[in-house]
């Protein structure tokens, strides 16, 4: 799936609720679901600065394709983390580049989001960017 | 039976509430409950009024006009000192310099102790310091080449004040405390550390940030060489810090920023500084600022020092009774010397999510680790709630409060 379908689904997904603490419910819930990272990622340089949590971010390429794994310590984190791994793992470098994200705004996280927690999600998605434009440079 | 202390400001709760309109705020369709007073406390009408009020009629430049508004800016200005040196009983009004805020004044006396130390010597913090007691002096110490030692504390979050003994020497150059811990809202025996201090030469800079809005401080009587704090700690405007230092303190301090107002006579050879206060108080300050700190110091006197204490404590023993009943709730700091502060956690969710959480539902509290990481590496925890209370609050909040937290634990867990 391309990017912009996937986070048209995100988007679909998060219209059914209506209030906030819904809203919350499901990102614990998505933050328990999301796939771990191994502990040996879980290294100084893999954390994401500007986060109030801890956020560790590791990806790898396979096939031409990057995948993304991370965790956090604070599972609200884990949850939005997870919903940008969802967005942007197995996706061409390129893409994931080029790509502009509309979802945060679209299911009103960012303005859930004070400048500080903001700050790490900016981080988070320069992060991923990096290791898009990282990775174009490899085979 | 109630203290009539604690009940001059209960029975006047409600009159002392409507003085600050923040408090009808509406936040994510909550009525807003403010509990993160211990990083900045609310501004009544009184403060709002006089910042409105000397724009309206005030404004101009102080110390230098002949004009009529000027004379009078400076008169204004000039009495707020005054009453800073009354209220904490300093000597004399040039003991009292505005600043920016309580970290500006700790660097100001920071970088002046650049010129009295060398690498021989060795400076004194605590493991209850805010980073800003923290980071300036560690760079006093890469610069001069001086050893920073470190009172440690206990379990409960108190100093370990034998240490703090075995720490000292005449190597001890300054030796610089909080009066009150930010984090975990101990207070701490200054009194003794003072003392202690003094009687190895050292001088002593106390951070009363977190204590001035509490209970009433005597610099004379703690015969502290330098305390410092902020205004909107106590319901003033942010931007204004106030230091205290004693004279022969201030004399031998080098001045820590050139510019206006704070020299005598300059010429392109050699510049001569002016006396104290001036000699610190470079440029055109934040007069409106001091100005409205100085209101919101009368504001706090009129509903007393020894009333507010009593109904905060009031408040700290309610809350802490309250939170106790939720499930895993583990405070953070059980010094029974305590101001109205509470750090905690719930099971091992982390801060930030309960602090998310409950922020959906209009509560304002601090998550993380409250700028004093020591603290948190002490406990071996990433972070803490903290909650802090000040005389507007209510045990109804505090029952609010305790409802989000065990919904948000219920959601979390």
């Amino acid at each position: 799936m391309k990017i912009k379908d996937i986070q048209d689904q995100i988007v679909e997904e998060f219209d059914i609720f209506d209030s906030w603490m819904d809203k919350y419910e499901y990102l614990i819930e998505l933050g328990k679901s999301v796939p771990v990272i191994d502990d040996s990622n879980k290294i100084e340089e893999n954390i994401i600065k500007g986060c109030q949590s801890k956020v560790w971010l590791h990806a790898e390429k396979n096939n031409g394709l990057i995948e993304f794994y991370a965790d956090s310590d604070a599972i609200i984190t884990k949850g939005i983390v997870s919903l940008l791994i969802r967005t942007f793992s197995n996706q061409k470098p390129e893409d994931i580049i080029n790509a502009s994200l509309d979802f945060i705004d679209k299911i009103g996280l960012r303005q859930h989001l004070s400048p500080n927690r903001a700050n790490g999600l900016n981080n988070m998605i320069k992060k991923i960017k990096f290791y898009a434009i990282a990775f174009s440079k490899t085979n | 039976m109630a203290s009539i202390f604690k009940m001059n400001v209960l029975n006047n709760i409600e009159s002392i509430r409507k003085e600050f309109p923040i408090l009808n705020t509406t936040v994510n369709g909550n009525k807003l409950i403010y509990l993160d007073n211990a990083a900045t406390s609310q501004t009544p009408n009184c403060v709002i009024d006089s910042i409105s009020n000397y724009y309206k009629n005030l404004n101009s430049n102080i110390h230098r006009g002949v004009h009529t508004l000027s004379q009078l800016a400076t008169e204004k200005y000039e009495d707020t000192r005054k009453k800073f040196k009354t209220h904490f009983n300093a000597k004399s009004s040039s003991e009292i310099i505005f600043t920016a805020g309580t970290t500006h004044s700790i660097n100001l006396v920071s970088s002046g102790f650049n010129e009295f130390l060398s690498k021989e010597d060795e400076i004194i913090v605590s493991q209850l310091e805010h980073h800003s007691n923290i980071v300036p002096w560690q760079m006093l110490c890469e610069k001069t080449g001086a050893k920073m030692k470190v009172i440690p504390m206990n379990n409960n979050g108190e100093l370990d004040l034998i240490a703090f003994s075995n720490l000292l020497s005449n190597k001890t150059k300054i030796v610089f405390v909080n009066h009150v811990s930010n984090a975990l809202g101990t207070v701490n025996n200054i009194k003794e550390i003072i003392d202690k201090s003094h009687s190895v030469g050292a001088a002593v800079l106390i951070d009363g940030a977190q204590a001035v809005p509490h209970f009433r401080v005597d610099v004379t009587e703690l015969d502290v060489d330098f305390y410092v704090c902020s205004a909107h700690k106590f319901c003033g405007p942010t931007g204004v810090g106030i230091l205290y230092g004693k004279k022969e303190w201030l004399d031998k301090l080098p001045a820590y920023q050139g510019g206006g107002e704070m020299i005598d006579e300059v010429t392109f050879e050699k510049t001569t500084y002016s006396d104290l206060p001036n000699k610190f108080e470079a440029g055109t300050p934040n007069i409106a600022g001091v100005i409205a700190s100085g209101i919101a110091l009368d504001y706090i006197n009129e509903i007393g020092l020894e009333n507010i204490k009593e109904y905060e404590d009031y408040l700290l023993q309610y809350a802490t009774d309250k939170l106790l009943e939720i499930d895993g709730l583990k405070i953070f700091g059980e010094s029974i010397n305590k101001t109205s502060v509470i750090s905690f956690n719930i099971k091992d969710i982390h801060p930030y999510d309960i602090g998310s959480v409950i922020d959906n539902l209009g509560i304002a509290v601090r998550t993380g680790h409250h700028c004093a990481q020591p603290i948190m590496d002490f406990f071996k925890i990433p972070g803490t709630i903290r909650v802090s209370f000040c005389f507007y609050n209510t045990t109804d909040e505090i029952d609010t409060l305790v409802n989000a937290l065990k919904k948000a634990s219920t959601m979390l867990s």
